[in-house]
């Protein structure tokens, strides 16, 4: 099974850790990622202005080349997936919108791909009980807090991927890799997004509360599924310890390191030293590397 | 009994709560015979399940009592409860209703109601009445006052229906008066007119994502602390929080829960909100006086007669706190409730932690109300209440001539409206019977 890949700037650059485990296990589960050529940036923001065109176009066109190459396309940052996703909805939904848009850049896309998260694709496509079957190294005992943010869930009728107040995906994949999920009211709390770099002590702030939220319900590992809020919570966490001096720092994962871990690939290739708080001391406590 | 072609002089309501009880006291009073067919065990409704009611405070089943007496020994009303409305033949004048009687498994007509079954059974579940707030058993009546006094078994509940074993009330009972054999039967009633008054109920509290889907322990809705505040109740009127029993010392109320959120819930105000909430957090500080009480509101909506009264002397006698605003998420952290909200009026976050919170959700009708309009062949609008004739001049009347509507399953009401409401069906009734 190969399935359309874009990964988007960030994976080629801070979370490298997130694209290399992504594309890893991917085999091990029985699908390849084919990266799409000349991808561009995703435009990073959805436009809340119902007539910003121009905002739309690097999704579109993105998506214009995907269909060219086939018929599925998936994405891991969460942000990526929300543009793509909702743009991708939009050209289905909106024929004036569609029409102008294909004028724009010369294509002629009528909306007719799929767009599945990393996640979904092991949800759907596979099915958690088959991939609980391929876990070679359970990760008995960890306790991990499923942390999802915004972006995959929000807005609920654009993205479709979970419930939004509740959702229970990731919690699900925590289970079939053996962890333990530990529940935390912040669970789809913003980790104050782009904030980090108009206003730093707001999202130093959100990540105190998610951090601080999940450790108190028992977390020893927080699961990430977004760049964007794993800068947040993971390397704004040198500045949560100037602010709180109390704070005691706790490892974010990409949910593909928990994923890498489970399946038994060497923990050299799971790109911990990209992780900025260091993660291997919990877990070879833990006896996991 | 035969009609012989003549116009049948005789009513059916349905649903017995305080609407159906007001019109078939009305129609009985003016000679007419009333069959008053109610799907509970005993007549009452909804009013039964308050403490006391706004805006005089005084207690709901004092002013409901009486009424319930009345219709239960009134000599032209004919009460059959535990029964529902199966099918609905004919025309105003000449409806025959197949009504079904339910298996109570017990019998009525030997029972006496001495209530030693209910004293004696093992079985002790969360009771639908008490809105969980307390235990009721497998063999049960709605109050100690039921109209009428007749206990029946929920056989879901129940050791003998689910395990074979037990008979503890068959044991007891000294006249032999239970039938675990009894099976539902279908009597015909000949009537001339119906009123429908089935009443409503409360969108559940697992609608609400935001607020945990009803699963953050002492998040109740409204009709729950009603039964946590009633002298009847699970804790003889303690205001106690459901999950230790402690008495909550800041209690949060929210309301417009589910109302007038087209987005995502009901569009529609459900009109009583505003007033039992004052009337709660009124209650509450009545028998809690070193507590805090905080509301949550978008408007407060106090039209009826001495409405707004109540509510001023809530903020300004009582120190109940007014907070102009929605909240966006209740989730439990460290045995405390944490509500997110805003306050409009300052445009500020809030964050309350709290005991308790109390949610004022939707009035919607009752589930079976839509399968009731079809027997009855009347229409319901998009939100499943009954459509009445005409918005504004036919507020009792139906697109069928003979069938009426009274009270919440026409629209939320409160209880003086509903009543009125009630009123103007039973002379309704009463003039086409005149006329015929």
């Amino acid at each position: 099974m190969e399935y359309l890949y874009f990964p988007g700037c960030t994976l080629y650059t801070k979370a490298k850790n997130f694209d290399q485990t992504a594309r890893d296990c991917s085999l091990l589960l029985g699908f390849e990622l084919k990266e799409l050529p000349n991808w561009t940036c995703c435009g990073a923001t959805f436009p809340l202005a119902t007539d910003n065109i121009m905002a739309l176009l690097p999704p579109s066109r993105i998506l214009a080349k995907a269909r060219e190459e086939g018929t599925t396309l998936t994405t891991l940052c969460a942000i990526c997936f929300n543009v793509i996703k909702r743009t991708n909805r939009l050209i289905q939904n909106d024929g004036e919108k569609r029409d102008k848009i294909n004028n724009f850049i010369e294509m002629n896309y009528q909306g007719d791909l799929r767009i599945l998260h990393y996640l979904e694709i092991m949800k759907q496509e596979i099915g958690f009980s088959q991939i609980k079957e391929k876990v070679k190294k359970p990760l008995a005992g960890l306790k991990a807090a499923a942390y999802y943010g915004c972006m995959l869930l929000r807005p609920f009728d654009e993205m479709g991927f979970d419930d939004k107040e509740r959702p229970t995906l990731l919690e699900e994949f925590l289970e079939a890799m053996g962890a333990e999920p530990v529940d935390f009211p912040y669970k789809i709390e913003c980790c104050g997004s782009f904030q980090s770099v108009g206003s730093p002590e707001v999202a130093t702030e959100c990540s105190y509360k998610i951090l601080s939220s999940a450790i108190k319900n028992g977390a020893e590992v927080v699961v990430s599924t977004c760049p964007m809020c794993t800068f947040n919570i993971d390397h704004k966490q040198s500045d949560i310890k100037e602010k709180y001096l109390s704070f005691k720092p706790i490892p974010v994962l990409y949910f593909t390191q928990i994923l890498g871990m489970a399946m038994g690939l060497d923990y050299q290739t799971l790109g911990f030293e990209q992780n900025f708080v260091d993660p291997l001391p919990l877990l070879k406590e833990k006896g996991f590397v | 009994m035969k009609n012989n072609g003549r116009f049948i002089k005789r009513a059916m309501v349905i649903g017995g709560g305080i609407a159906g009880i007001s019109a078939s006291i009305d129609i009985g009073n003016a000679g007419y015979e009333v069959v008053l067919v109610e799907k509970l065990p005993s007549i009452g409704g909804r009013m039964l399940q308050l403490s006391e009611t706004f805006p005089t405070l005084d207690c709901a089943q004092c002013t409901l009592t009486p009424k319930t007496v009345e219709t239960g020994q009134h000599p032209h009303i004919k009460l059959l409860t535990y029964s529902e409305v199966d099918q609905v033949e004919g025309k105003a004048g000449d409806f025959t209703v197949r009504v079904r009687r339910k298996a109570a498994y017990v019998d009525w007509e030997k029972c006496t109601g001495c209530g030693l079954c209910q004293e004696k059974c093992p079985s002790k579940k969360p009771s639908e009445f008490d809105r969980s707030m307390g235990l009721g058993k497998a063999i049960y009546t709605l109050s100690p006052q039921a109209v009428p006094n007749k206990p029946v078994i929920n056989p879901s509940n129940c050791r003998y229906f689910l395990e074979k074993k037990c008979r503890v009330c068959e044991k007891v009972c000294p006249v032999g008066a239970i039938d675990y054999e009894q099976q539902d039967r279908f009597v015909e009633e000949k009537v001339g007119a119906i009123i429908s008054a089935v009443g409503f109920d409360l969108l559940p509290m697992e609608t609400f994502g935001e607020y945990g889907y009803g699963a953050v322990p002492d998040v109740i809705d409204g009709l729950a602390f009603e039964r946590l505040n009633s002298a009847s109740g699970p804790t003889t009127g303690a205001i106690q929080r459901p999950s230790d029993g402690k008495i909550p010392k800041e209690v949060v109320f929210i309301q417009c829960t589910g109302s007038r959120d087209p987005e995502r819930y009901k569009p529609y105000c459900s009109r009583v909100c505003c007033m039992y909430t004052a009337k709660h957090a009124r209650l509450y500080k009545h028998k809690v006086h070193d507590g805090q009480v905080y509301i949550f509101y978008m408007d407060i909506r106090s039209t009826g007669k001495g409405y707004e009264e109540f509510i001023q002397q809530g903020i300004e006698e009582e120190g109940i706190l007014y907070l102009r605003g929605r909240v966006s998420r209740i989730f439990r952290d460290d045995g405390r409730i944490v509500i997110w909200g805003v306050d409009t009026l300052t445009g500020k976050k809030v964050e309350v932690s709290a005991d308790m919170v109390v949610l004022a959700t939707a009035i919607i009708p009752q589930g079976e109300a839509k399968e009731l309009a079809q027997r009855l062949g009347i229409y319901t609008d998009e939100h499943g209440f009954f459509t009445e004739a005409e918005r504004k001049l036919r507020p009792v009347e139906t697109n069928r001539e003979g069938i009426y509507l009274a009270g919440c399953a026409q629209g939320p009401k409160d209880i003086a409206d509903a009543v009125a409401h009630a009123n103007g069906a039973a002379s309704k009734v009463q003039a086409l019977f005149a006329k015929n």
